[in-house]
């Protein structure tokens, strides 16, 4: 006969254990919710068409963030057409071309190490070379060039991992018929990792939409509004540096709660599309 | 024609080996950058005097450059966010990696998702508005912008990568150890606890390092929260962390001051790169399980 012979020890361990547990777990979740809740609760009501329509006046002590929203988009575009090609690049060296262990060892500690490094750092560095040793001067350019060292090792990381699932049989295929090597690159491994690449994409916009301690001292806080060509050398703040600037300095709450909604929302929608695009290409791979 | 075409693949060769090498060449500028603007001070001030100072006091007639206080907070709230942060998020591991049932695994980890895609400064602005007040009221201290709420905001903000690194390890556990430990009669509770977990120690060290790394490296967020006053770190106290120093100053300061700030940044950095290469002895070790 069966008896459960568990004892009273080992049932308080499992009883304790399934409790904190939960708890964690409850409070992880609780954590989300009311972060979400208050930010968007708060935020909402403020964000008014004019807030996001106008350029903000100090003669009439009026407030709007389109300068900011457009300094966004121009870094987030600038950052991505230049980090693109270089991440592409080392990720199709690193699995294409390169066959020295060693050297592929170092990029990739490299790559790593960059991962690791504190954005104020890369703000600083930023600030140091970008602003004064090549003479940008605070300029979204600079801030856009200090983000693409910050991405270039996301952008690399999920290409390399869709290149790798590019059939091996594909290259040795298209080798068979006599194509070159960057022939085949062309054509067969480059169509292969498009998902890795808008997959790093997503992931870069979330985190330079983000960024604020980076951009600090490369891109400014000026709230003017450009167009780009004049933009690209000019200072300007992203979302997240005048959300900081006005909580901090201004003390105008309300327009803070206004971006952080703003914010909130852009990363909920990031998190969604990097979610299905990983769904849709998985699907695709399956069949 | 065939050697037009040859010429051509070892130029695109070189240009790949360019990109590749793209990497080294920004942390190589990053080092350079750092040691060379973060030296100029140290020898000024005296690497003791530097580091072991108790006195930040740059603007003063008779100035003083130590930054003890600064790493003495980045240490105190590095560790007391791991404290609160690292419990929290490997329990939450566990249940979600074990237990949870796969609705609740992917509601949960959309959550711990968008934990970690909110960008720091909200954190900062929440922290500022609930946390702050909040503690002023909770301990009847004069002041709630102190360690104390830095601690709490990188608690919360390393719980993500705390979360998903120490998931990614369990699920790595070979099965094999779960089922005997089950056909040995243990509870499925204890088997996660007493089999599964010490099997994945080396990824969740590498969670907890990650998490101290991150910690170490906010700026903006502690900015908003810790009140920024260079004091020695005290729970109750305003205090100012090593990135929030080099944040708060650098847009004003100038001579030495700026450059004392650089040196900071080279502490930082250094921090940074000791944690990364101890991040990367617990991957290896993972891998290699």
């Amino acid at each position: 006969m069966v008896t459960s012979q568990i004892s009273g020890k080992r049932k308080t361990y499992i009883g304790m254990m399934r409790l904190l547990m939960w708890i964690c777990v409850g409070l992880t979740g609780a954590l989300v919710l009311f972060l979400l809740a208050y930010v968007l609760i708060k935020g909402i009501p403020n964000i008014t068409w004019e807030l996001v329509s106008t350029k903000p006046s100090y003669l009439t002590e009026h407030i709007g963030i389109l300068p900011d929203i457009l300094n966004t988009v121009y870094i987030v575009i600038i950052t991505l057409v230049i980090v693109i090609p270089l991440g592409v690049g080392a990720a199709i060296y690193l699995t294409e071309y390169a066959s020295n262990k060693k050297l592929v060892g170092v990029i990739e500690y490299a790559a790593e190490t960059l991962s690791g490094i504190p954005s104020i750092i890369y703000g600083l560095v930023g600030m140091l070379f970008f602003c004064q040793f090549l003479n940008m001067q605070t300029s979204l350019l600079a801030g856009s060039l200090t983000l693409v060292i910050m991405n270039l090792p996301t952008i690399m990381r999920t290409t390399q991992e869709s290149l790798k699932t590019v059939p091996q049989s594909y290259r040795e295929g298209a080798f068979g018929l006599g194509a070159g090597k960057w022939r085949v690159i062309r054509t067969v491994v480059l169509p292969g990792c498009v998902d890795g690449v808008i997959t790093g994409c997503i992931l870069s916009i979330g985190r330079i939409i983000g960024e604020s301690a980076a951009l600090l001292f490369t891109a400014g806080f000026a709230h003017a509004l450009y167009d780009p060509v004049t933009g690209l050398t000019s200072p300007g703040a992203t979302l997240t540096v005048a959300l900081y600037v006005y909580a901090k300095e201004n003390g105008e709450f309300e327009v803070a709660f206004a971006i952080a909604a703003i914010l909130m929302i852009l990363s909920l929608l990031i998190n969604f599309a990097a979610s299905s695009v990983g769904k849709v290409f998985h699907k695709k791979r399956a069949i | 024609m065939k050697k037009k075409n040859q010429v051509l693949e070892h130029v695109i060769h070189g240009m790949f080996l360019i990109l590749g090498l793209i990497t080294i060449g920004c942390v190589l500028l990053i080092t350079v950058y750092l040691v060379i603007s973060g030296i100029p001070a140290i020898r000024e001030i005296g690497l003791l005097d530097f580091l072991f100072g108790a006195k930040w006091e740059p603007t003063v007639a008779e100035p003083s450059y130590g930054i003890l206080p600064f790493i003495l907070t980045s240490v105190y709230g590095t560790a007391g966010a791991i404290l609160i942060g690292v419990p929290i998020g490997f329990m939450t591991a566990v249940y979600l990696a074990k237990i949870a049932s796969p609705k609740v695994k992917s509601l949960m980890s959309a959550a711990v998702s968008l934990l970690a895609g909110i960008p720091s400064v909200v954190y900062g602005l929440v922290g500022m508005l609930v946390l702050v007040p909040g503690i002023r009221k909770l301990f009847d201290v004069p002041d709630g912008a102190s360690l104390l709420a830095a601690i709490i905001v990188l608690a919360i903000m390393i719980l993500p990568s705390i979360i998903n690194v120490s998931i990614t390890a369990l699920e790595a556990v070979p099965k094999e150890y779960e089922d005997a430990s089950l056909a040995l009669g243990a509870t499925p509770v204890e088997t996660y606890f007493k089999v599964s977990v010490p099997a994945a120690k080396s990824g969740i060290a590498a969670a907890v390092v990650l998490g101290v790394g991150r910690a170490i490296g906010e700026a903006m967020a502690v900015m908003m929260v810790s009140g920024n006053v260079a004091n020695m770190p005290s729970l109750f106290q305003s205090v100012r962390f090593l990135t929030t120093a080099v944040a708060s100053e650098m847009a004003y300061s100038s001579g030495l001051q700026q450059q004392a700030l650089f040196s900071i940044a080279l502490v930082l950095f250094l921090f940074i790169m000791m944690i990364n290469a101890t991040l990367n002895f617990f991957l290896k070790k993972e891998k290699e399980n």
